[in-house]
């Protein structure tokens, strides 16, 4: 392909496209169940998963295990597939907001979780309904502000 | 009324309040009367999917359209800045980044159209090694393709992948 888009200091692994929006799917209805019954364990349980899929890798968690095994099966053979670095770097996006919710509700600041759980909702709900690819939109403006002007 | 508010006084505490209402005409009561349990619980996740929905509308409507109100006044694009050479009618100058799927698509997708097309050319760069030039375009996601003339004037710019019809029209448009 082109050298842009394939750097070879880096490792490249490829996962099937159709997983991390499957995904996103559960994760919208575990977020949207933590913001209805203000339960923070809900929220405690998709951090552990978020924290999975930011670390090892978002095949690894438990609803990429599902798509894996159950899902993929019946979908059709030819997958699109895709570097794992965004959905990666978009997990570790949802683990932020989880963090930040549950030391809201650890400080017993309501407001805190209910605004982090709704953002991380949102950035699901935007990646299951609509194949949003958050690091694409978001990675390019981090670059151009953390890196030094010349 | 009924809908939004839920007394949460049970029965005993009703018969309570009766007694108390009748022995004094003004009562305050330990425990809330009424509670906005249906909103309270479902206002948050109505808001974020209303929001979100509208957002993601929006979002997905603008990706690929070729915007013109973008271009900074004045700048060219110089076959020295971008490392090759122009087109001779026009130039689809595409950036990406590493991170990026709909970036190939996009890449693909213009490197095939211009193949039968000798006056356009379709060049490639990289964004983050090509931050200042990010910076002076103000470019703020990939893919975003700029579409400029023979002069490196920059008439149009579309981010995400664009159609090939919006692309065709774009190009047509560039004499």
């Amino acid at each position: 392909m082109s050298e842009v888009l394939d750097k070879p200091e880096v490792q490249k692994i490829y996962i099937d496209a159709r997983g991390p929006r499957f995904s996103a799917t559960i994760t919208a209805i575990v977020l949207a169940t933590a913001l209805v019954t203000h339960n923070v364990w809900v929220l405690i349980a998709q951090g552990l998963v978020f924290l999975i899929g930011a670390t090892r890798g978002p095949q690894f968690t438990p609803y990429g295990l599902i798509f894996k095994n159950f899902v993929k099966p019946r979908l059709k053979k030819e997958a699109p597939t895709e570097d794992v670095r965004p959905p990666k770097f978009a997990q570790a996006v949802g683990l932020l907001f989880a963090l930040v919710g549950f030391l809201g509700a650890l400080a017993d600041q309501a407001l805190i979780f209910t605004v982090a759980t709704a953002f991380a909702l949102g950035a699901a709900f935007l990646n299951a309904a609509f194949n949003y690819c958050l690091g694409c939109e978001m990675y390019l403006l981090l670059v151009r502000t953390t890196t030094r002007r010349k | 009324m009924e809908l939004l508010c839920k007394c949460v006084a049970t029965n005993q505490e009703q018969a309570e309040l009766r007694r108390l209402l009748l022995a004094n005409l003004s009562v305050t009561t330990p425990w809330p009367l009424c509670e906005n349990t249906l909103v309270k619980t479902y206002l948050p996740l109505a808001v974020v999917l209303v929001l979100a929905s509208a957002y993601g509308f929006w979002w997905k409507g603008t990706r690929g359209a070729i915007r013109s109100n973008k271009a900074i006044p004045g700048h060219r694009l110089s076959a020295a800045v971008l490392g090759e050479e122009l087109g001779s009618r026009a130039t689809m100058v595409q950036f990406s980044s590493a991170f990026c799927a709909p970036c190939r698509a996009t890449h693909s997708l213009l490197s095939q159209m211009v193949i039968p097309m000798e006056d356009v050319k379709h060049i490639h760069i990289d964004a983050e090694s090509h931050l200042e030039l990010v910076r002076t375009l103000d470019i703020r996601s990939t893919p975003t393709t700029l579409f400029i003339n023979k002069d490196g004037i920059e008439v149009g710019r579309a981010a995400g992948t664009p159609k090939r019809e919006q692309v065709l029209a774009a190009l047509a448009a560039i004499n």
